[in-house]
């Protein structure tokens, strides 16, 4: 990734087009590097073409993850087109033997500041490529002269998802397409006993029945053949049923008794050695511990996933919605048992991920039925129960929280175990083993790897575990627990959606304990002025009441905050909510979001960002729950997993604080830990129930009235 | 085996050759390359393949595609005016009322159906209308203002 060419092109008409290494996932980040390029090479935005991540073009920037793209990709194509633009403006100068100090450049044109010649970027570059690297030392654009970065843009291809126009990988279209459904399993664990392969054979149009180990799929001319054959061979399937789940309503127990590994949390990263004991230190004047839940929860991708494949000559071609074209490349190969080289897998976006959904498996799925059908693209999309049941969930969590005060009612100790399964499923190729749903089924299986615990800075379980707060001493111990009864992977956020959840409602409780205003005790604890901004923002915006917020009874209105900055090191973020609670029913009324995630690129795009993390964070703490039990997965479509829908979404507010000298650091993410704790800490103030285990359903409510 | 079928979309009378028991739903997008309609969940509990049917706005998921021959069919393709968007097109455009973009069409068929019938919802009655659609990337709150505005720019 040194070289400019592996960033840009500069077409002959003068347009640039940018690879794009990492993917778009609805959350703008499309938009957000085309401006950042268009910036850096003084160009009009519109003329930057985008071009979609492909191993046949494409840098490898592994993953959309983690909320860094801005941060390393967007960073990468305004170093490199600040380089493109300093070469080009020294080819031009080379050509007309003047100093390059003497040009500048309008829109694309480079021209003399003191002469009549002028060149656009699209004639002096002719076709041809840098061939050379980005510049080491390269100076970026003042952000005091910025045209494009700041300003907000919408994305260019809004249009088209009003009026239809295909720009999913759903809607994709191959010539001599034709239509793949697979039939999944019973349950998880499942055997294959018998297929009757005719049970197919009187639906018009099927080509191909697909088996391989316990993998069973089919290939039709048209997209209603293929569910037909589908659901017939399901009836006709005979499976030896696995040992049945547990039920969803003992995951908390799992937790605490499973075997895995404690590592005591320190600056965020998990170290090695001996986990403390929880000791009350001397000066406590009072000491409080709470405990609290989060189940599995789904990414639940409107769109069900979907992938589109083609067998030539050993060469497979495969389009996909993946969040790493890469690594999937890789994954592909390995289940494939070809070479690498071989694959070609290229980005087509899809319905909103939020993190690792079914888009990979599909891409597999495809291309094992397409290897059935060669020289011809198989679409495969998966029906609703696939992705519900299928996809992996975000972990369940089990937090214990402990803190001391002292007289003047500060934290002088605090203690944070966290119970939780991996959040890192995601395919990439790995010898014997394999991340990719089909593979676990095949004739000749590769097994799902052994979950490990996670290291580094703010892994999955350890997300923002450890609080930004100034507290004189704290134990931060992850329990890493290694057999999860379902298959989890990365959901927004990971670990910081419980972790900051339990912080955040905890800091009320003490708050309360101490007599103090939760966002004074907030304050009171935190030295980093960027974080205490979006606090006070937030709060100002939604109208704070200081006070001490007590429980009222029964019912009500309330206000509650939340505060994270990602990772403790991206974006800050506090969310105010307020809610209403009648009987055992909560009304979100309004959300108030401010952030501080470093200079602005697109302040409509990060806004709508915002916004979004905080509906989808209000609702997974408000409805949703996988549950399963004896009977497999319970949660199968949109009636037995309820999300938040139009008639109980509350209004939102967006506060944004630019920091145009800071660097830019990604936003999608920031908002999942603070909005269920904001909800928590309001429904108590409206109606005393402190609600420590999600989601908040009115049985809940009902119990931490009566408790 | 195959019927021969004629559909009514956005105007248009077309003859396909269908199983008359397919939903209408792989009728429009496959046999007529209108990919607005979304395949959401086959169940209709999420609104991602709205159709507007003789002005009511349906979901095609699961409807045969027998059971609406001749009968007016519009989609979102089916709402602009040559290059001209509809004003809840345009509506949902000027608010940025999507992120990944995939419950926008049912959403926007939702959404005219409403107006057709109460030109100035509440935000109550805009939310008691649209309870049948999902959006998973959270912009309700987007929505609700695109509505507001359609029905603006729509009463003058």
């Amino acid at each position: 990734m040194s070289r400019i060419d592996d960033a840009l092109y500069v077409e002959r008409d003068g347009r640039i087009s940018v690879f794009m290494s990492k993917v778009e996932v609805g959350q703008g980040l499309k938009t957000a590097i085309a401006q950042l390029a268009a910036e850096e090479l003084d160009i009009d935005f519109s003329r930057v073409l985008i071009v979609r991540a492909d191993t046949a073009l494409s840098a490898d920037a592994s993953y959309t993850a983690g909320s860094n793209s801005i941060q390393t990709v967007g960073e990468w194509v305004r170093r490199a087109a600040a380089s493109a633009r300093h070469v080009m403006l020294q080819r031009a100068a080379d050509a007309w033997g003047v100093d390059a100090t003497s040009l500048w450049v309008e829109d694309g044109l480079i021209k003399e500041r003191t002469g009549v010649r002028q060149i656009t970027y699209g004639q002096l570059m002719g076709g041809r490529t840098f061939d050379c690297d980005i510049i080491d030392d390269i100076s970026l654009k003042d952000p005091c002269r910025y045209t494009t970065v700041g300003r907000s843009v919408r994305g260019n291809d809004l249009v088209a998802k009003v009026t239809g126009g295909g720009s999913f990988i759903q809607d994709l279209v191959l010539p001599e397409m034709l239509h793949g459904r697979v039939v999944r399993p019973p349950g998880p664990r499942d055997m294959l006993i018998d297929l009757d392969r005719d049970a197919a054979a009187h639906i018009t149009g099927v080509l191909a029945v697909v088996r391989d180990g316990h993998f069973v799929g089919v290939v039709a001319e048209r997209e209603e053949q293929a569910v037909d054959a589908a659901n017939a061979l399901r009836a006709a399937a005979r499976w030896e049923r696995s040992a049945p789940l547990p039920s969803s309503d003992a995951i908390y127990d799992q937790l605490q008794t499973g075997e895995g590994r404690s590592l005591r949390i320190v600056d965020g990263a998990p170290v090695d050695g001996d986990v403390p004991e929880v000791k009350v230190p001397a000066d406590a004047e009072q000491t409080l511990r709470a405990l609290y839940k989060r189940p599995f929860q789904l990414h639940a991708s409107l769109g069900p996933s979907a992938a589109l494949a083609r067998w030539n000559q050993g060469q497979l071609h495969v389009w996909s919605h993946t969040q790493g074209v890469f690594p999937l490349r890789g994954a592909l190969a390995q289940a494939l048992g070809v070479d690498v080289e071989a694959v070609r897998v290229q980005h087509v976006e899809g319905s909103g991920c939020y993190g690792h959904n079914g888009a990979d498996d599909v891409a597999l799925d495809a291309a094992l039925l397409a290897r059935a059908v060669p020289g011809r693209p198989v679409r495969v999309q998966w029906m609703r129960e696939d992705e519900h049941a299928w996809e992996a969930c975000g972990s369940a969590m089990l937090l214990q929280l402990q803190a001391s005060l002292d007289a003047r009612g500060h934290v002088v100790d605090w203690n944070h175990d966290v119970w939780s399964f991996t959040h890192s499923g995601r395919p990439r190729a790995s010898e014997g083993v394999s991340n990719l749903l089909a593979a676990w089924h095949l004739e000749t299986p590769l097994p799902a790897p052994q979950a490990r615990p996670g290291g580094g800075s703010h892994g999955g379980i350890h997300r923002n575990a450890d609080p930004l707060y100034a507290f004189p001493h704290r134990r931060v111990v992850k329990h890493f627990v290694r057999d999860q009864p379902l298959r989890v992977s990365a959901l927004r956020g990971l670990g910081a959606y419980g972790n900051v959840f339990a912080i955040e409602s905890f800091m009320d409780e003490l708050a309360l304990a101490t007599e103090c205003d939760p966002l004074d005790f907030r304050l009171r604890h935190l030295e980093d002025e960027r974080a205490r901004a979006v606090l006070c923002a937030a709060a100002d915006r939604a109208g704070w009441m200081s006070g001490v917020k007590r429980g009222a009874s029964g019912a009500g209105r309330g206000m509650g905050i939340g505060f994270a900055q990602y990772k403790n090191e991206k974006c800050y973020a506090a969310v105010v909510a307020q809610v209403c609670v009648e009987n055992d029913q909560i009304h979100l009324e309004r959300l108030v979001v401010a952030a501080d995630a470093g200079q602005i690129v697109n302040p409509e795009g990060m806004a709508n960002q915002l916004e979004g993390g905080v509906m989808q964070a209000a609702s997974w703490t408000l409805y949703e729950q996988v549950r399963y039990g004896a009977n497999g997965i319970e949660s199968r479509d949109w009636d037995t997993y309820p999300i938040l829908r139009f008639d109980r979404a509350p209004e939102i507010e967006a506060v944004l604080l630019d920091q145009p000298a800071l660097p830019s650091k990604g936003c999608g993410e920031a908002t999942q830990g603070p909005t269920p704790a904001a909800i928590a800490n309001a429904v108590f103030v409206a109606c005393g129930a402190r609600l420590r285990e999600i989601p908040f359903t009115p049985e809940r409510v009902r119990a931490a009235l009566a408790h | 085996m195959a019927d021969t079928i004629r559909l009514k979309v956005n105007g248009v009378a077309r003859d396909i050759d269908i199983d008359a028991q397919t939903p209408l739903l792989y009728a429009l997008r496959n046999d007529l390359g209108l990919k607005g309609a979304k395949y959401g969940c086959g169940l209709e509990q999420c609104g991602a393949c709205k159709v507007l049917i003789d002005g009511q706005a349906l979901p095609s998921c699961a409807l045969p595609v027998s059971e609406v021959a001749g009968r007016e069919i519009t989609t979102v393709e089916g709402l602009c005016e040559g290059e001209v968007l509809h004003p809840v097109q345009r509506a949902f455009v000027e608010e940025g009322a999507a992120q990944c973009g995939y419950c926008t069409a049912g959403l926007i068929i939702g959404v005219v159906a409403l107006l057709e019938e109460n030109p100035r919802p509440s935000n109550a009655q805009i939310g008691a209308a649209l309870e049948r659609h999902l959006c998973r990337c959270g912009v309700h709150n987007r929505v609700f203002k695109a509505v507001h505005r359609a029905a603006e720019e729509m009463a003058r």
